[in-house]
């Protein structure tokens, strides 16, 4: 058992004498007798009594042991983060202790290296969404489609947020999470053949909030949906897929107001979920609204270019209840592999990365519908991710897959009723064409297999 | 060894000056068209036109100007830029509320197997045991720390964490058909408190504190009403002591139907040693990155899990992991639950920091029971120390404790008298600190002090560490009797000096003109 502690038994009495007391236990007298624990916590709880180090890398190895990780399978699930390829300059550079373990640049003297490295990494969100001002990162990307939210609530006051369903649903249900408090409503437009269907926008919108490419992997018509928005007097919230951002049209280009999305597949690992980041774009009106912390450039007492948090005003330790949000840190290692990343793939290597997984994502797309029993959810463009409708129980398809050693994607009926056998794809530019090949032999086989089974049960019940 | 330049600034001495200097350069400076380090891998499907795939109106026109650089020259820019950065692996960090204790190395190392690093978030649940595992194992042990029996790991943060607090709260009063506007916030709060209040959709009631810095109680009774939703406290508090009249401040919270919050920034204080669900609070959060020792990064990323009593447990964010009894004498199955029709819905994507959880997961397995309380008992010890000895060698002269008792793990002193005696501000004494290699401690926070100066030195620093810190505050109070202009004008040896932070948000220039 070791607490990292370094105070001898000798430190110790020479720092009670020090202090005037006898023991220790004399620095908590002001905590209730009552509620004083006399024998600790329990160590026969999930606690534990203390282990040496060899001893916890070997549980925590057996715990990863009993996970299938993407390593471990031919995987195509995707559904918001994804299998990409990280590179190995990026681990080198974020273990170091410089970079991994300060706090928040409070002192900028001593931050230059983080602070420098937001600054770069908000120019390259700029660049990629096509706005002018980006934060140095959220949370990650669904709540940053919450806080978009917020900061049209705040800014137009208006009741209610027109959210298409092409949107994440996780963003989704976040969004409405926050809304409560907010007191905003939160209505769903449609999609129709895999593209966003808005209502009648009235007065009382808010903000039009959409995703490209959407939840189904389809490349929407941003410009048409912004435009919506502006005529309405809303705000356009886009959340994006930041590696398709190298083909499509930007955000900005397209007239959104706020660009926010999930940063994953910006050099960052799957983890089950997290530590990622999500990245916040606005135009130049929306800047004071911002949440979250901001780089900005300066000069030193010698003229001396450097680099400060900036715009602190709108931030909760100095306005406190009238912060544009709660948020009091940014990603800012995630955010570093992010603007690591970017700058690995560089200008020709983003289209030219973007290319091939939109090949081989066409090539899938081709061969997986030429399969008895699987079509397209929508005839859309995609990039890297499509939606397929199978003929057949989906759960019972993925199973069948998984036995071959196969994840062939995510099942859509949780959160697509319509869509109870429907089955998300991704294609990164780890999967190969034999890859894919075998993802078509072995879906192949298992939709077959199943549609066998109800085919043989209709049989039965006829 | 001097920390003051004979005269001029250090640039200004510099031999070199007159040669060009690239060491300040951005990565999108250092582009150059032509150079790059990304291969792509050969394309094995047909060659299809882009534009048949994409049509052109979807089309950008151009490629993003990202940085055209090879590989050796990001990995040279990056290392560069990490030598501008001050860290706690290096250097003493005292810095108040924020718990800068060591960060052990094996976590780095149990985080990065490719079972837990390369697990996709949607991966089936009998085919990530080990993570849903782990993840139930942690919401039992912060449970036990916390004394209360239900956990949700999701938040993202602490902020995050007090934003689930004030939704659940919101929760549990609506489900019963109360609706209620105000929640309260000591003088002393984080700044974050008053923020998520606002954005749960509450109006903010300050509450004053007492002569010992503790919550006032006349003003706590006065204040608190049937339309009080929430009382959000820090205990101890950011004055660092601990809130003695805790048993009656729960006792007027809950007889008006309140629920009580547990600001967990300061955890570290007590672990082991008394847990806020014997206190009477509802729901606590706790900063993984602070008292469970999840790597700063620089601002991020960490966690804020939180910990609920029964009453608010049905509330609880979505999904939760869950243990479900094995059939046939199979063993456990961990599960993710989504069947919970009072929650208050997601507050993130997937199921939280997992990452931050394994490596949270590994301190509390290395430390156990006896370790954590270790722990806590240390950083008391530490922080008591610490003031005793700046008291001893006459610092209280000029740098006053705020509430003169012992402290917790942190304590707040005054630099009012030095900047009335001595003509500088707390500022400036943290800054001439950075010309002694160490990391300042918090400054200008909590707000009720004047001029002050949060200092929290944590269990895993050296006794040696903590005189060498009281050595330099001499010192530098010894530099500016005799001469203030020295630290006023600090620093002196960091790569850049002071920044003039009021042109930066004047005229904003927060990206790189390209």
């Amino acid at each position: 058992m070791s607490s990292y502690v370094s105070a001898t038994a000798e430190d110790r009495r020479e720092m009670l004498a020090k202090i005037g007391v006898n023991s220790i236990e004399d620095l908590f007298a002001d905590i209730p007798a009552r509620l004083r624990l006399e024998a600790g916590l329990d160590g026969e709880s999930a606690v534990g009594s203390g282990l040496s180090e060899q001893e916890v890398y070997e549980e925590l190895r057996a715990l990863a042991a009993r996970n299938i990780s993407a390593e471990d399978e031919l995987s195509f699930l995707g559904a918001g983060m994804y299998d990409h390829y990280v590179p190995a300059l990026i681990d080198s550079i974020i273990e170091r202790s410089e970079f991994l373990t300060p706090y928040t640049p409070y002192q900028p003297e001593i931050s230059q290296g983080g602070l420098q490295a937001m600054f770069e990494y908000q120019t390259a969100i700029s660049e990629l969404t096509g706005l002018p001002v980006s934060n140095a990162s959220v949370y990650e990307g669904p709540s940053a489609v919450g806080a978009a939210g917020y900061v049209a609530k705040v800014s137009n006051g208006r009741s209610r947020f027109v959210v298409s369903r092409g949107v994440h649903p996780h963003s989704r249900e976040t969004l409405r999470t926050l809304a409560r408090g907010w007191g905003t409503e939160v209505v769903e437009a449609p999609l129709h053949d895999g593209a966003t269907v808005l209502p009648e926008l009235g007065k009382d919108v808010s903000a039009v909030i959409v995703q490209q490419p959407n939840f189904l992997g389809a490349v929407e018509d941003l410009t048409g949906l912004a435009d919506s928005a502006r005529d309405a007097g809303a705000l356009a919230i886009c959340a994006c897929d930041p590696l398709p951002l190298a083909l499509l049209k930007s955000p900005g280009e397209c007239g959104v107001d706020i660009a926010v999305g999930e940063g994953q597949t910006l050099g960052n690992r799957l983890d089950f979920g997290g530590p990622s980041f999500g990245f916040f774009a606005a135009t130049e009106a929306l800047l004071r609204r911002m949440p979250g912390r901001i780089a900005g450039e300066t000069r030193d007492v010698d003229g001396k270019r450097g680099f400060v948090l900036t715009l602190q005003t709108r931030e909760q330790h100095i306005r406190r209840e009238k912060a544009t949000s709660n948020i009091c840190t940014s990603q800012a290692l995630n955010a570093l592999a992010g603007v690591i990343y970017l700058s690995w793939l560089g200008r020709r290597g983003i289209v030219e990365l973007g290319e091939l997984m939109l090949k081989r994502t066409a090539y899938a797309r081709g061969r997986l519908t030429s399969i008895e029993g699987v079509s397209l959810l929508h005839e859309r463009p995609v990039v890297r991710e499509l939606a397929l409708a199978l003929d057949a129980p989906v759960a019972g398809v993925i199973d069948r897959c998984l036995t071959a050693g196969v994840n062939p994607g995510y099942a859509l009926g949780r959160d697509y009723p319509e869509h109870q056998d429907g089955l998300l794809v991704a294609i990164t530019e780890r999967r190969t064409r034999a890859d894919i090949d075998r993802l078509c032999d072995v879906l192949g086989a298992a939709v077959a297999a199943e549609r066998s089974l109800s085919v043989g049960a209709a049989g039965v019940r006829a | 060894m001097s920390h003051l330049p004979e005269n001029g600034s250090a640039s200004e001495r510099s031999p070199k000056s007159n040669l060009s200097d690239s060491e300040g350069l951005t990565i999108f400076e250092r582009s150059k068209p032509g150079r790059r380090a990304f291969i792509a891998p050969a394309l094995d499907v047909p060659d299809y036109e882009v534009d048949e795939l994409l049509p052109a109106e979807h089309r950008r026109r151009e490629p993003p100007r990202l940085p055209e650089v090879s590989e050796p020259e990001i990995v040279r820019h990056f290392n560069r830029l990490s030598k501008r950065n001050f860290d706690l692996d290096t250097g003493f960090y005292p810095l108040g509320s924020c718990t800068m204790k060591h960060n052990p190395k094996l976590h780095e190392r149990v985080a990065a197997m490719p079972g837990h690093a390369k697990l996709h978030p949607l991966q089936h649940p009998g085919r990530a045991q080990g993570a849903l595992e782990l993840m139930w194992n942690l919401q039992q042990a912060l449970g036990q720390v916390a004394g209360l029996p239900h956990v949700s790991l999701q938040p993202s943060a602490g902020s995050h964490g007090e934003l689930a607090g004030v939704l659940l709260t919101r929760a549990y009063h609506e489900d019963r058909g109360e609706q209620r506007t105000k929640v309260l916030t000591p003088d002393t709060a984080h700044g974050t408190n008053p923020a998520t209040v606002t954005m749960g959709g509450y109006e903010v009631v300050k509450v004053g504190i007492d002569a010992r810095g503790n919550v006032d109680l006349d003003d706590l009774r006065a204040k608190a009403d049937t339309d009080v939703a929430c009382l959000m406290l820090t205990n101890p508090s950011t004055l660092g002591l601990f809130e003695t009249g805790i048993d009656e401040i729960a006792r007027i919270v809950h007889d008006v139907g309140a629920t009580l919050y547990y600001d967990g920034a300061n955890l570290n204080a007590i672990m082991g040693i008394c847990r806020p669900g014997d206190m009477g609070f509802d729901i606590v959060h706790f900063n993984l990155h602070k008292t469970f020792t999840q790597p700063h990064g620089g601002g991020g990323p960490g966690a804020g899990p939180i910990a609920v009593s029964e009453r608010i447990e049905p509330y609880l964010p979505r999904p939760q992991v869950v243990r479900r009894d094995g059939a046939n004498g199979d063993g456990p199955f961990f599960d993710l639950d989504y069947e919970r029709p009072k929650s208050i819905g997601r507050l993130r994507g997937f199921q939280g920091n997992y990452g931050v959880f394994v490596r949270s997961y590994a301190y509390i397995r290395s430390l156990g029971a006896a370790g954590l309380r270790e722990v806590s008992e240390i950083a008391v010890l530490n922080a008591n120390y610490l003031l005793a000895k700046l008291r001893e060698a006459g610092v209280a002269e000029y740098l006053p404790a705020a509430y003169d008792r012992v402290c917790m793990h942190e304590f707040v002193l005054s630099g009012a008298p030095m900047k009335r005696e001595l003509g500088i501000r707390t500022l400036d004494l943290a800054k001439r600190m950075l010309d002694f290699g160490i990391h300042p401690p918090t400054v200008y926070f909590p707000l009720v002090v004047d001029e002050a100066l949060m200092i929290e030195p944590t269990e895993t620093e050296t006794k040696e560490t903590l005189d060498r810190f009281v050595e330099i505050v001499v010192e530098i109070l010894r530099e500016a009797r005799e001469d203030p202009d020295i630290a006023l004008n600090a620093p002196y040896t960091t790569p850049v000096r002071r920044l003039d932070e009021a042109a930066a948000a004047r005229r904003p220039v927060i990206r790189q003109a390209l």
